[in-house]
C-alpha cells in the first residue's frame, strides 16, 4: 500500500515537471526556431504545449482535490550550496497551487487560441506566441514554487514577459514608454519584496516555505530595530516588505500607475497577463504567506487600507475613460483592490475565490473588447462605437455575461465572490475594516456604472463609427468567438458551483492558515445554507441594490439622455478634470521621481565626478604628468610604453637596492 | 595524468610565447595571424578547463603548485598555485580572450598582428597575476599587464586616447607603487615573499593599518571604488572594443582578487578596522554611481559607470562579513557574502564583456557611441536586439541570469548586518534596471531613427557565435551556479575563518 503511494507520488512528480516544461519547450521552439516552424508551426507548438500543461493540471487537480492525493513538496534541483545553506528549485503542489495551476493554464490556453485570430496579420506572430508560452511557464514556476527563491524567480520572470509584451509593438513610442514604466514600477515593488525575502532569510535561515511556516509562530513576538529606538514586530516588517512587492505586481495604489498604460500591449496580453493571471500573483503570494500575515495585525490593517483605496479610487477613474480597454483596465485595478481587501480581512479563501472568478470574467471582457476592436479596425474609442449588438451578437451576448459577472449580478460568478468579500470585511474586527467596508460597498455602484457605461456605449445607442468601418462591420471569426463562449460558461457558473466548497468547506486544507480571532469566513460559514439561500439573503443587503442602481443610472445617462454626461462633466468640471488627470499621480511620477532622479544623476555627475573628483584629482594628475613628461623628455623616445618599461625596470632596480640593504 | 603537466606555467607562457609568434608572423599574412591567434587562445582555454576538471573541490589548499627558485638572494621564487578563488578567474580570462580574438576578426584594420599579440600576451600576464604565489612575481605580472593594456588603448583607441591612457596609467601605476612598498615591508618582517607565509605573518595594529592603506590604494583604483573611479569611463570610451571587454571583464577583477588574496588574509585586523569605511564607499558606489550612469549620453560611459556600481557589490560583499559575524555569531553569512562577491565578479565579467561587445557591434557599423545617434535598431537588427535584451536584463539582475546570483547573496547576507545596508544595496534593483533598460529603449526600440540605422545589417555568424557563447554562460550560471560554488566554497570558508583570527592578539 505504502509502496503504491510512493510510486504515485513519483509519477505525480513527473507530471508536475511536464506541466512546467511543456510551455517552456513550446516557447523555445517558437522563439528560437520561429522561421523554421513558420507561423502555423509556432502557434501549434505553443498551443499543444500549453494544452498539455492544462490537461495535466486538471489531472493534478483531480488527484489532489478528489482522489485525496498527497500534497507534493519536493526539490527539482539544487541551485547552489554554500555550507549549511542549500538553495533549491522545487515544487509545492497543494490545494492552493493546484487551483492556480488550473486557472492559469486554462485561461492561457484559451487566449493562445484566440491569439491566432487577433494577431493574424502581425509580423511578430511567432515571437508573440513564444512570449505567451514563456509567460505561462514563468507563472507556473511562481505558483508551484516551494521556496522564496523560486517565487522571486517566477515573480521577476513574469515581469520580464510583461515588459516584453507591453512593448511588443516596439515602434510605438507610447508602447515602449509603457513597458519601461511597467518594469520600473514593478522593480520598486520588487525592491520591497527582496528586502522581505532577506528578512525571512535572516530570521529563519532558510528560504523553504514549509520550514519558515513551521518556525513562524515561535517568532511572532520577535522584534527588530529599523530606526534607532523603535522596536518593530519582525512579522510586520516581513509582511509589509513582501506586500510592497504585491503592490507592484498586483497594481495596488500607489504602485498601480503602470497597469492602465500596459494596455498599449496587444489585447490578448491585456487579458492573460494584465487581468487574469500575472496581476493576481500578489494576491496569490499573500494568500500563500497567510501563516505569516496572520501573525501581524498591523500588516493586515495596512493591506486593508491599500486595498480599499485601490478598490474605490481606481473604480472612479474608470468612469471617465473613453478607451474601451482602459475602462476594463481600471476595472481590473478596482477588482484587485477587492481581492486585497479580502486578504486584509483574513478572508484569503474569498480573495482566491474572487481571483478565480475574476480571471474568467475579466479575460472574457478583455477578449470581448478585443473582438470589438478587431471589428472596429483597431479603433478603441467608445465615442466612435455604438449599436454594435446588431452586427456582433456573440460578442454582445458574451460581453453582457462578463459585465453582469463583474458587477455582481445575482447568480453570476462575480456576485458570489464579491458578496463574500463585502460580508467578510463587514464581519472583520480590524480597525481598518470599517473604512474598507464603505469603500467596497460604494465600489459596487461605481463598478456597475462604468461597466454598463461601457456596455451601452459600445453595443447600444447611436452608431457613431465612420462609414468605412460601418460598411465592414461583422462578427469576428470562430477562433475569436469560441474562446469567448468557452470563457462565458465559467463566468456564469463557477461562482455558484464553488462558493460552498471554496469558502466554507475547507477547500484549501492546510494551504491557508487563519487565526481563530480573524475567522470571518468561518463565522459566515455557520450561517451558510447553500447557494439559493445565499442569493436570497443577498436581497436583504445593500450591494445588490447598488449594482441595480448602477445599471439603471448607466442606462439613464447613456441610452435615455445621452447628452447628460457631457453636461455633468461641465458642471463638475474640476472633479472631471481631476479624474481625467488620474489624481495627478502620473505627473507626480514623471516629474518628481523620474525627473528628480535624472536631476540627481546630472548633479552628481557634473558636480561630483567632473568638477570635484576630476577637477581636483586631475588637476593634481596634470601637474604630475607635467613633471613626469619633464623627466622623461630627457630620454625622449616618443613611445609611452618605453616610459612604462623604464619605470618598471627602475622600480625593480629600486627594489633590488632596497632588499639588498635589508639583507 | 594532466596534473603532472605544469599546467599553470602553460597557461601563462603558452599565450605569451604564442603572442610573440603571432607578432613574428606579421601583418602580411592576415589570415594566418587570425587563425593562429584563435588557435592559441582556444588551446589556452581548453587547458584552463582541465584546471576546472582536475581541481579538488574538497580542499582549500593551493593546487597545481609549481615552485622554482628565481632570485635566490632575496628568496624570490617562481611560485605558482591556484585555489577556489583563482580557478574561476583564470577560466574567465581564457574564455574572454577567445571571444576578444574572435571579435577582432574583420574589425581591426591596422596592425592586426600586434593587436592579437597584445591580447595574447595580456592573457598570459593576467593568468600569471591569478596564479602567482610569490608577491614579487605577482607584482611583476601586475605591472607588466599594464603595458599591453595601454598599448591597446593608445594604439587602437579613439581620438582622446592619449589623455585616457595617461589617466589610466597614472591612476593604476601610482596606486600599485604603494603595494610594492607594502610587499617590501612585509618581506622585511617575514623574510619571505611567499603569499601563504605572509598570510600567516603576525603583525601589529599600526603596521596592519598602513599596509591596508597601501593595498587599498592599489586595489581600490583597479576595481575601481568611488572616488578613484573616474579613469575608468575615460579609458573605456577611448579603448577599442576588445580593450573594453578585457578591461571590464578581467582587469577590474584584479582589484577584488587583491582584496581577497592580500588585504583580508594578510591584515585582517586592519580589514576589520576599515570595514565600515569600505562598506560606506561601496554603498556610495552603488547608489551614487547608479544615479550618474542614468544620465550618460555615451553608451560606453554608461556601461562603464554601471560596472563601477556593480563592483560596489563586490567590495560590499568582501567587507560586510565582520559585522555579520558580530550580529549572528556564525560564519555562514560572512562566507555567503564572500561567495556573492566572487560570483558578482565572474558574472560581471560575462555581462559587461557582452555589453561592450554589443556596443562594439553597433560602433563598427555606425561609428558612434552616442545614444542619440541610434533608435529603432531592432527593426534592422532583430537578432542582435534579442541578444542585447538578454544582456541588458542580466545587467539589471534578473533572476535566471548570472547577474542576479551575486547581488542576491550580497543583499541577503548584508541584511543580517543591517537593514539599511541591504536597503541601500537593493536600490540597484531599481537604478540598475532604470539605466540599463532606458538605454535599451532609446537605442534598440522605437521606429528607425535615421539613415544609419536604416542601413544596419544584422549580426553575422561570427558575431552571433560570440554573443551566443556569452548568452550560454550568463544563463548557465544564472540557472545553475552550483558548480562554481562547489569550487569556491572551501577556499572562501577557510579564508573567512582565517580572517576572523586576530593577528594582533597572537603577538
Amino acid at each position: 500500500m505504502q509502496h503504491t503511494g510512493y510510486i504515485m507520488t513519483d509519477n505525480m512528480g513527473t507530471i508536475y515537471l511536464w506541466i512546467v516544461l511543456a510551455p517552456l519547450i513550446g516557447s523555445i521552439i517558437a522563439g528560437l526556431f520561429g522561421k523554421t516552424v513558420g507561423r502555423s508551426g509556432a502557434h501549434w507548438v505553443t498551443i499543444i504545449g500549453v494544452g498539455i500543461s492544462c490537461i495535466l493540471s486538471l489531472i493534478a487537480y483531480k488527484h489532489i482535490m478528489f482522489d485525496g492525493g498527497e500534497i507534493y513538496n519536493a526539490t527539482v534541483y539544487t541551485w547552489l550550496v554554500s555550507g549549511e545553506l542549500r538553495l533549491e528549485a522545487g515544487f509545492l503542489v497543494d490545494k492552493l497551487s493546484v487551483t492556480m495551476m488550473v486557472v492559469v493554464t486554462f485561461v492561457s490556453w484559451m487566449i493562445h487560441i484566440y491569439t491566432i485570430g487577433y494577431m493574424h496579420d502581425d509580423p511578430g506572430y511567432q515571437r508573440f506566441f513564444s512570449y505567451m508560452s514563456l509567460f505561462t511557464f514563468s507563472m507556473l514556476m511562481l505558483v508551484m514554487s516551494n521556496n522564496f527563491l523560486q517565487l522571486f524567480f517566477g515573480w521577476e520572470a513574469v515581469g520580464l514577459v510583461s515588459y516584453l509584451l507591453i512593448g511588443f509593438w516596439y515602434k510605438r513610442e507610447s508602447a515602449i514608454f509603457a513597458s519601461l514604466k511597467a518594469f520600473l514600477v514593478n522593480r520598486v515593488g520588487d525592491f520591497g519584496f527582496l528586502l522581505g525575502v532577506a528578512a525571512v532569510f535572516m530570521c529563519f535561515n532558510t528560504l523553504d516555505y514549509s520550514e519558515v511556516f513551521r518556525q513562524a509562530p515561535g517568532l511572532a513576538e520577535t522584534t527588530v530595530t529599523i530606526f534607532n529606538g523603535h522596536e518593530w514586530s519582525l512579522m510586520t516588517v516581513i509582511c509589509i516588505c513582501l506586500f510592497i512587492g504585491a503592490m507592484g505586481k498586483s497594481a495596488q495604489f500607489p504602485l498601480h500607475v503602470w497597469l492602465p498604460d500596459s494596455m498599449e500591449g496587444p489585447t490578448p496580453i491585456s487579458a492573460l497577463i494584465h487581468a487574469a493571471t500575472m496581476v493576481t500573483a500578489g494576491i496569490f503570494m499573500v494568500a500563500r504567506m497567510s501563516p505569516l500575515y496572520e501573525l501581524s495585525e498591523t500588516a493586515l490593517n495596512f493591506v486593508l487600507i491599500i486595498g480599499a483605496i485601490t478598490a474605490f479610487f481606481m473604480g472612479l477613474l474608470g468612469l471617465v475613460q473613453n478607451d474601451i480597454k482602459r475602462v476594463v483596465a481600471y476595472s481590473t485595478l478596482s477588482q484587485l483592490g477587492y481581492m486585497t481587501v479580502a486578504l486584509g480581512a483574513s478572508a484569503y479563501a474569498a480573495a482566491i475565490f474572487h481571483l478565480v472568478t475574476h480571471a474568467f470574467f475579466k479575460a472574457l471582457l478583455f477578449l470581448a473588447a478585443g473582438s470589438v476592436i478587431i471589428a472596429m479596425h483597431h479603433e478603441q474609442d467608445m465615442r466612435k462605437m455604438g449599436g454594435l449588438y446588431k452586427y456582433m451578437p456573440i460578442t454582445w451576448f458574451t460581453c453582457l455575461i462578463g459585465a453582469l459577472a463583474l458587477i455582481g449580478f445575482p447568480g453570476f460568478s462575480g456576485f458570489f465572490s464579491k458578496d463574500a468579500i463585502i460580508e467578510a470585511v463587514h464581519a472583520s474586527t480590524l480597525p481598518a475594516a470599517g473604512v474598507a467596508y464603505y469603500a467596497v460597498l460604494t465600489g459596487v455602484f461605481i463598478t456597475a456604472l462604468y461597466s454598463f457605461r461601457l456596455f451601452f456605449m459600445t453595443f447600444h445607442g447611436k452608431e457613431r463609427m465612420d462609414r468605412h468601418t460601418w460598411e465592414h462591420l461583422h462578427e469576428t471569426p470562430a477562433v475569436v468567438t469560441v474562446p469567448l463562449v468557452v470563457l462565458a460558461i465559467p463566468s456564469l457558473m463557477i461562482g455558484a458551483w464553488f462558493i460552498g466548497p471554496m469558502l466554507f468547506e475547507g477547500y484549501f486544507g492546510d494551504a491557508i492558515v487563519v487565526a481563530s480571532q480573524h475567522g470571518v469566513l468561518a463565522g459566515m460559514g455557520q450561517n451558510y445554507h447553500g447557494v439559493v439561500s445565499f442569493t436570497l439573503h443577498a436581497f436583504q443587503q445593500p450591494p445588490v441594490y447598488l449594482a441595480f442602481a448602477g445599471i439603471v443610472v448607466a442606462w439613464f445617462l447613456y441610452i435615455k439622455f445621452p447628452a447628460l454626461p457631457e453636461k455633468f462633466a461641465n458642471i463638475f468640471k474640476p472633479v472631471h478634470q481631476f479624474l481625467l488627470w488620474k489624481y495627478g499621480l502620473d505627473d507626480l511620477n514623471q516629474f518628481v521621481f523620474a525627473g528628480g532622479t535624472r536631476n540627481i544623476g546630472r548633479l552628481l555627475w557634473q558636480i561630483g565626478d567632473v568638477k570635484i573628483i576630476d577637477g581636483v584629482l586631475v588637476d593634481g594628475s596634470a601637474l604630475a604628468v607635467r613633471w613626469f613628461s619633464g623627466v622623461v623628455r630627457q630620454v625622449q623616445t616618443g613611445y609611452l610604453y618605453h616610459y612604462a618599461f623604464s619605470m618598471i625596470i627602475g622600480l625593480l632596480l629600486l627594489l633590488a637596492i632596497f632588499v639588498h640593504k635589508l639583507i | 595524468m594532466l596534473t603532472e603537466l605544469p599546467i599553470l606555467s602553460l597557461l601563462i607562457w603558452a599565450p605569451i610565447l604564442g603572442g610573440i609568434w603571432v607578432l613574428y608572423a606579421g601583418d602580411r599574412q592576415e589570415e594566418t595571424v587570425k587563425y593562429l591567434a584563435l588557435g592559441i587562445s582556444t588551446i589556452t582555454f581548453v587547458l584552463s578547463v582541465f584546471l576546472f576538471i582536475d581541481f579538488d573541490t574538497s580542499s582549500y589548499e593551493m593546487q597545481f603548485v609549481e615552485l622554482a627558485p628565481w632570485i635566490k638572494p632575496f628568496s624570490i621564487n617562481y611560485h605558482l598555485g591556484v585555489d577556489g578563488i583563482a580557478v574561476p578567474l583564470i577560466i574567465l580570462t581564457t574564455f574572454m580572450t577567445v571571444l576578444v580574438v574572435l571579435a577582432a576578426w574583420e574589425v581591426i584594420e591596422k596592425r592586426l598582428s600586434q593587436y592579437m599579440a597584445a591580447f595574447l600576451i595580456l592573457e598570459g600576464l593576467m593568468n600569471g597575476v591569478f596564479a602567482a604565489l610569490d608577491a614579487i612575481l605577482f607584482y611583476v605580472f601586475w605591472e607588466a599587464m599594464l603595458v599591453p593594456m595601454f598599448l591597446i588603448i593608445g594604439v587602437w583607441g579613439g581620438p582622446r586616447r592619449v589623455y585616457a591612457t595617461i589617466k589610466f596609467f597614472l591612476y593604476t601605476f601610482l596606486g600599485s607603487v604603494f603595494m610594492l612598498v607594502a610587499f617590501l615591508y612585509l618581506y622585511s618582517q617575514a623574510e619571505s615573499f611567499n603569499i601563504i607565509d605572509l598570510q600567516h605573518l603576525q603583525l601589529g595594529a599600526t603596521a596592519q593599518k598602513l599596509i591596508f592603506i597601501a593595498f587599498l590604494l592599489a586595489f581600490a583604483v583597479k576595481i575601481p571604488m568611488w572616488p578613484v573611479h573616474t579613469w575608468l569611463p575615460d579609458a573605456h570610451v577611448e579603448a577599442p572594443t576588445g580593450g573594453s571587454v578585457i578591461l571590464a571583464a578581467i582587469l577590474l577583477k584584479m582589484g577584488g582578487y587583491g582584496f581577497l588574496r592580500f588585504s583580508l588574509p594578510i591584515v585582517p585586523d586592519a580589514s576589520l578596522y576599515f570595514a565600515n569605511f569600505m562598506i560606506v564607499l561601496s554603498l556610495v558606489a552603488i547608489v551614487y554611481i547608479g544615479f550618474v550612469a542614468l544620465v550618460q549620453q555615451d553608451m560606453k560611459k554608461l556601461i562603464a559607470y554601471s560596472s563601477i556600481s556593480h563592483m560596489g557589490f563586490v567590495t560590499l560583499g568582501l567587507f560586510i562579513g565582520f559585522s555579520i559575524y558580530v550580529a549572528t555569531n556564525s560564519t555562514g553569512g560572512g562566507i555567503m557574502a564572500l561567495e556573492g562577491a566572487m560570483m558578482q565578479m565572474i558574472s560581471h565579467g560575462f555581462i559587461s564583456g557582452a555589453l561592450f561587445l554589443c556596443v562594439g557591434v553597433m560602433y563598427d557599423r555606425v561609428h558612434s557611441r552616442e545614444i542619440k545617434d541610434y533608435g529603432g535598431v531592432v527593426n534592422t537588427m532583430p537578432h542582435f536586439a534579442a541578444f542585447m535584451m538578454l544582456f541588458a536584463m542580466a545587467n539589471s539582475g534578473l533572476p535566471g541570469t548570472s547577474g542576479f546570483v551575486g547581488e542576491f547573496l550580497v543583499i541577503l547576507s548584508s541584511y543580517q548586518s543591517s537593514f539599511w545596508i541591504a536597503f541601500l544595496a537593493a536600490t540597484i534593483l531599481i537604478l540598475g534596471a532604470a539605466y540599463t533598460l532606458w538605454l535599451y529603449k532609446r537605442v534598440i526600440f522605437g521606429d528607425v531613427a535615421n539613415d544609419n540605422v536604416a542601413e544596419l545589417k544584422d549580426i553575422n555568424s561570427r558575431e552571433t557565435l560570440i554573443l551566443a557563447l556569452l548568452a550560454v554562460a550568463v544563463l548557465l550560471f544564472g540557472l545553475w551556479p552550483a558548480p562554481l560554488f562547489e569550487i569556491m566554497h572551501p577556499t572562501l570558508a577557510h579564508l573567512f575563518e582565517h580572517v576572523l583570527q586576530s593577528k594582533v592578539a597572537g603577538l
